[in-house]
């Protein structure tokens, strides 16, 4: 794997995160993040959609008049985004009842958008394979990391896995969209500070 | 930036809208049996989870539907019966539009007398973390052993005795709407009788 390639491929995990760098994507990121497989399960769902949307839109790219690009972008999102969503409730039903209201929120993420624009319409196949594999990762991981925090100190549990008694009283704030608002600024700050320390 | 005419962007979108929805359409038309066939195994599930006891009976066979008032609603009821084919308990599935998220599916079990065994949530949109907690045994197990013909059936908030789940009352009071709405069918369909 030649340098630029490698660049693709970690750029979105840490120093390009969507999530804390980029600020993308902020109405699954602040909705859906109550517990952390629901956040892992929203960041895998938007990985397989950006994957597909990504490779399609690259491939496509050349016949798309500018004009009308995002309609076009937007549609082969959607379309993706149907396709996944039937897919998992006719094959992994248990799944489907996690996910379900989430699946059809990734249209409107502009993640998928933002990096059809900034990437998939400039880049081959291949390299924006890489960048949406990268930029889903690092929306997984955030999601995930976001997800955790709120779970474990808005209902005291961690991966569902509980370690405070049923009755005890726990930052309920936390699992309400203010929290939301209040875990993801303390983790911009604490991100902001390590890119700047490793600057 | 190219130029293009307008006839180009046309062919461009309509070319792409039509086989967008060639593609949905493939894909719908492969996925509708498994689809269909997961939520029946899912109401299945269900069924056995709310029913009194054992049953020796397939109550899908034997579902009957009740037309509400509303045009096309309806409820589903699935006796269960023992081994000697008498009735001990029905579930039934019913529903509320007042959930946090829209609409809400429950199977619940009730036994003859009008008496709530227990119930399941089929299908619900409520906010993750918060409303989804109807689902959990905390919140369902204390709808057991009341009868909602006899009973204030009504969360603490309204003057009634079910603890809602926290920061979600409009989700309580959606499943016991829900509830309600079968307990009443049911009511009409044993009066009938």
């Amino acid at each position: 794997m030649n340098k630029t390639s490698y660049e693709n491929l970690t750029r979105g995990i840490f120093r390009e995160n969507p999530t804390f760098v980029m600020l993308l994507g902020m109405c699954p990121t602040l909705g859906v993040t109550t517990s952390a497989l629901n956040g892992l399960g929203m960041g895998l769902a938007t990985l397989f959609v950006l994957l597909l949307s990504n490779c399609a839109i690259s491939a496509v790219k050349s016949i798309i008049p500018d004009k009308i690009r995002i309609p076009c972008f937007i549609l082969i999102a959607a379309t993706f985004v149907t396709v996944v969503d039937l897919l998992i409730s006719a094959y992994f039903p248990t799944l489907h009842a996690t996910l379900g209201i989430f699946i059809p929120l990734i249209v409107v993420n502009c993640l998928i958008l933002g990096r059809a624009e900034a990437f998939a319409s400039k880049n081959n196949v291949f390299q924006s394979a890489l960048d949406a594999l990268g930029m889903g990762i690092g929306f997984s991981l955030a999601l995930t990391l976001l997800g955790l925090i709120r779970e474990v100190l808005g209902n005291g549990s961690a991966f569902g896995w509980k370690f405070v008694s049923e009755d005890a009283e726990t930052m309920m704030l936390f699992i309400m969209p203010p929290g939301a608002f209040l875990a993801l600024a303390g983790l911009i700050i604490i991100i902001n500070q390590l890119r700047k320390d490793k600057k | 930036m190219k130029k293009t005419s307008l006839s180009q962007m046309i062919t461009v979108l309509c070319g792409l809208s039509i086989f967008s929805a060639l593609v949905l359409g493939i894909v719908y038309e492969l996925t509708k049996e498994p689809i269909k066939k997961a939520k029946e195994n899912k109401e299945l599930e269900a069924i056995k989870e709310v029913v009194y006891g054992e049953f020796y009976n397939n109550p899908f066979a034997e579902r009957h539907k009740i037309a509400l008032r509303k045009k096309n609603a309806y409820i589903d009821l699935f006796p269960a019966r023992d081994k000697d084919g008498k009735i001990t308990s029905i579930a039934i599935k019913t529903y509320s539009n007042n959930g946090f998220g829209g609409k809400i599916e429950l199977m619940v079990g009730f036994l003859v007398d009008g008496t709530i065994n227990t119930f399941k949530v089929i299908e619900h949109k409520e906010t993750p973390g918060l409303g989804s907690k109807i689902t959990e045994n905390k919140f369902s197990q204390q709808f057991h052993g009341i009868n909602p013909g006899k009973q204030v059936f009504k969360v603490k908030q309204d003057g009634g005795e079910i603890d809602a789940v926290t920061a979600a009352t409009i989700s309580s009071r959606a499943v016991i709407d829900a509830i309600q709405r079968g307990y009443n069918a049911y009511n009409k369909l044993s009066a009938g009788k």
